[in-house]
């Protein structure tokens, strides 16, 4: 009884979530200066034209019916048509959400593989090179433009080195030999034993990848550094050393674990931040993903693919909150239900 | 202060060092930069398309898609536009009181998916043209055919053989001229027609598929990431030599310029003009350019009342320097042109009398009133050249007294803007619909009505350009049957418009595509849908 009103109050308060979601974003999409006809007819089209898209988009219904009819479907699945590509929203967000999750994953292993062993080091170390060296490196990492940073990676790793590929997802060698099945290119070449593909689509990935690993491990080391020195300071490390346990099973097996408690957080955020898509590295790197998307819908004002695009972001971070949820009982006992 | 020593970190640090190098070398192949042989890749910011079917296609990128796709009547000569060539005709001739048109089409035609291309097909895609009513249908409705009466209007009369009747006598040659637009391009009835929904004449389905009897037919449209298209060996003519065009949606125009360094495209389409500069001792590039129907302007909305007396309006054509923008941001993108008509068309004039001169333009501004000048926005598009001519323009209109404030905004921002007439001033680019004067007298040099509910809404509408004269004479123009007489009335009604109009005309585009040299045949045509890639050959 208690667990089935427990999932009824989680049920209503994601509902409430995804509904407010969905009336911000459509209010202030309904107040942005943009008429979303010119889209669609153009800047030519003939006055009855702009008349007849206008109704047929229901522009000319109050923006609370408009609003009525866009839940009424959305309720039963339907997500609209594109304006801009002229297909189903769903289809649009099934492509562009894979090639981004492809991106973030490998950003967030870069930025979290890195970024908590430096952030350990240099809390471990501190004031020493190393910590110094994080906090450049840090601070470089969140000033630096991410534009120029990837078409400098561009210009040397690409056109000079030669050691990655250039900007898209693959060759367009590859481009028509392949059957989509996740959409997650190095999944769907592998699962095929096309190596080369597959290599190939690495080889593409490499570079945007770094790009946002080293955004995320700039933040993700910093946190980590200030959260160690946190616990490292804490009474039980103290009573560790007095015990005569060794340095490194302090540092990795108790000060870290305790640190990672709320660093889970941190790095499932970071990991949310990368999932919508950032849309200057895809754009530097054509890459074909969601913050190119929403922010071309944005644009123009289309918005059924803005409020569709929405709600991919809201279920990310409602999906990685309620994981981290679960890492921090995982981690720490004292949050699990008796 | 002492810190404990530091644990066991190098070895893993060794490893994950390791594991990356193996990922990285796994990544790196000596890869191989250059493109099939059989295979042209084009670099080109395309996120304009919304749609392939030629009925509703009107977007930039679109057109050169239908251009290459698809097939019309006639098409013009893409190095001597005002010259008509068969495309599916055979030959074509005008009744004698000028108002029915026929057609015969060439003999033995078909369709990419196989199907037989009649006269039956190119009735009913103008027609559908016509009933669907999309954007562009104006381009053919302005001939009197409207739904209840293109039946009768647009008729087959043999299998090969098909008229049109206009409900004026038009000038022959702006007949013709529409006729090459994508909008009257030919699609295969039988196919659209078996994917019909509810009586949607396929819109539906041809909004992402493809139809047509072109050089090139359209295997895929990703939007914002490629446009595929292959040889179609049913096409009529010689067939292309290419096995497959694609075009890359690159963004970005560093990018796409590293991409044609490396050889990972074959052309390049948006270059910036650093781009260009830095490309130009490139010794695998190489560079085409055309002028383009495009035209560069600013325009003072009338319903401002200062910007509406006519000694502030001309004052602003005396405070643009012309040529310095021309030598710096234009250079090599465009021409200082100050007429509405673009060179290269019917009745296009080259007069440019006005050029930067702060003397003339603060006497003028002082017999208007504003000794002292005054203070004026500008809704500029955050988009290059735009915004640095916007720029050059505030430093010589400081000169003349005009302080100028720029709004910054996105193109459609802008754009909704000044098509609700609530802007002062506004600058942006104008491109001729389809290649006869008319398309631009029409917008520049008409308005009928005024009002704010008027039915059309030309720009000189969206200034509030009052010009009943004007109009009437533009209206005259496009009924004249004599070239010449239509050539010199054009002439008349530019040389009003440079004296009086609220508009400054700026530059006339050109366009410049870079190519790897191993790229043969590329021209860019004056217009989106006469760039024809089908001619292209690689070696």
């Amino acid at each position: 009884m208690r667990r089935l009103r427990a999932a009824a109050s989680f049920a209503a308060v994601i509902a409430v979530t995804y509904l407010g979601l969905l009336a911000v974003t459509f209010f202030i999409g309904r107040v942005v200066p943009i008429d979303p006809v010119i889209a669609i007819a153009g800047d030519r089209a003939p006055e009855h034209v702009v008349q007849r898209v206008r109704a047929e988009l229901g522009l000319d219904l109050p923006r609370y019916q408009q609003f009525w009819r866009y839940l009424q479907k959305v309720s039963a699945g339907d997500f609209g048509t594109s304006v801009l590509t002229s297909r189903p929203v769903l289809q649009d967000l099934l492509r562009a959400f894979p090639a981004t999750l492809e991106l973030a994953t490998a950003g967030i292993l870069i930025g979290a593989g890195l970024g908590v062993p430096l952030g350990v080091w240099a809390a471990v170390r501190r004031g020493g090179w190393v910590d110094q060296a994080v906090r450049v490196l840090g601070l470089a990492g969140y000033s630096v433009p991410v534009f120029w940073l990837g078409l400098m990676a561009l210009v040397v790793f690409y056109a000079k080195l030669g050691w990655v590929a250039g900007p898209g997802r693959i060759d367009v060698t590859y481009e028509y030999t392949l059957t989509p099945v996740t959409g997650l290119l190095l999944l769907d070449t592998a699962w095929a034993g096309e190596w080369e593909a597959f290599r190939n689509a690495l080889s593409h990935l490499a570079l945007p990848a770094a790009l946002l690993g080293a955004f995320s491990m700039a933040y993700i080391s910093r946190m980590t550094r200030s959260f160690m020195l946190a616990e490292l300071a804490q009474e039980y490390v103290v009573a560790a050393r007095a015990k005569g346990l060794s340095e490194a099973r302090i540092v990795w097996r108790h000060a870290l674990r305790n640190a990672m408690v709320p660093l889970v957080t941190v790095i499932a955020l970071s990991y949310a931040g990368l999932l919508e898509g950032s849309v200057l590295t895809e754009t530097v790197f054509a890459w074909p993903g969601l913050g190119q998307y929403i922010t071309n819908s944005l644009q123009n004002a289309d918005m059924n693919a803005v409020l569709g695009g929405t709600l991919v972001v809201g279920t990310v971070f409602v999906g990685l909150n309620l994981l981290s949820d679960g890492l921090y009982r995982w981690l720490d006992p004292r949050t699990r239900a008796r | 202060m002492s810190f404990p020593p530091l644990p066991p970190l190098n070895r893993r640090a060794a490893a994950a060092a390791a594991l990356l190098t193996l990922l990285a070398a796994a990544g790196a192949p000596p890869l191989q930069a250059a493109t099939p042989k059989d295979t042209l890749v084009v670099a080109a910011a395309f996120d304009d398309i919304i749609t392939l079917d030629p009925a509703e296609a009107f977007e930039i990128s679109a057109g050169e898609v239908m251009g290459n796709a698809y097939d019309r009547l006639l098409r013009f000569d893409v190095s001597d536009p005002s010259k008509l060539v068969g495309d599916l005709a055979k030959s074509w001739s005008v009744s004698a009181d000028g108002k029915t048109f026929s057609f015969e089409l060439k003999p033995g035609l078909k369709f990419a998916s196989g199907n037989a291309l009649t006269a039956e097909d190119v009735v009913w895609s103008l027609q559908r043209a016509v009933l669907l009513d999309k954007t562009p249908a104006f381009i053919l409705t302005q001939f009197g055919f409207a739904k209840d009466n293109v039946r009768e209007r647009i008729k087959q009369t043999g299998a090969l053989t098909l008229t049109l009747t206009t409900d004026k006598v038009f000038a022959p040659s702006f007949v013709l001229n529409c006729l090459t637009a994508n909008v009257a391009a030919v699609v295969d009835k039988k196919l659209v027609l078996s994917k019909e929904a509810n009586g949607d004449m396929g819109y539906g389905w041809l909004k992402t598929a493809y139809a047509g009897s072109g050089p090139l037919k359209i295997r895929e449209w990703r939007a914002n990431e490629v446009v595929a298209m292959e040889r179609n060996d049913n096409y009529w003519g010689p067939k292309p030599a290419l096995a497959r065009v694609l075009y890359r949606h690159l963004k970005e125009p560093a990018t796409q310029r590293l991409l044609l360094e490396k050889g990972d495209v074959d052309i390049a389409r948006n270059l910036g003009p650093q781009d260009l500069q830095a490309l130009s001792v490139h010794k695998e590039v190489k560079t085409t350019a055309t002028a383009k129907g495009t035209l560069y302007y600013f325009s003072l909305n009338q319903k401002n009342a200062t910007l509406a007396k006519p000694e502030v309006r001309e004052a602003f054509k005396w405070l643009v320097d012309y040529q310095a923008i021309g030598d710096t941001i234009m250079k090599n993108i465009g021409v200082v042109h100050q007429n509405f008509l673009p060179a290269g068309m019917l009745g296009a004039s080259s007069a440019k009398p006005y050029k930067l001169d702060v003397d003339k333009a603060k006497a003028l501004l002082a017999k208007a009133g504003f000794p002292n000048g005054f203070k004026v926005t500008m809704d500029t598009r955050s988009v290059q050249p735009i915004t640095a001519i916007a720029e050059a323009m505030q430093q010589s209109l400081k000169r003349g007294g005009i302080e100028l404030e720029l709004i910054p905004g996105d193109g459609k921002q802008t754009l909704t803007k000044y098509r609700a007439r609530q802007h002062d001033i506004y600058i942006g680019t104008w491109g001729a619909d389809y290649w006869d004067p008319h398309t631009n007298a029409d917008t520049f040099a008409r308005n009928p009505d005024n009002g704010d509910d008027a039915k059309s809404k030309p720009l000189a509408w969206r200034n509030a350009w009052a010009i009943p004269e004007l109009t009437r004479q533009s209206d005259a123009a496009v009924l004249e049957r004599d070239a010449n007489k239509r050539k010199a009335m054009y002439d008349e009604i530019q040389a009003e418009f440079r004296r009086s109009s609220p508009f400054v005309m700026l530059f006339q585009q050109i366009e410049v595509a870079a190519f790897r040299n191993n790229v043969e045949g590329l021209q860019l045509g004056p217009t989106s849908d006469s760039t024809y890639l089908f001619k292209v050959t690689k070696r």
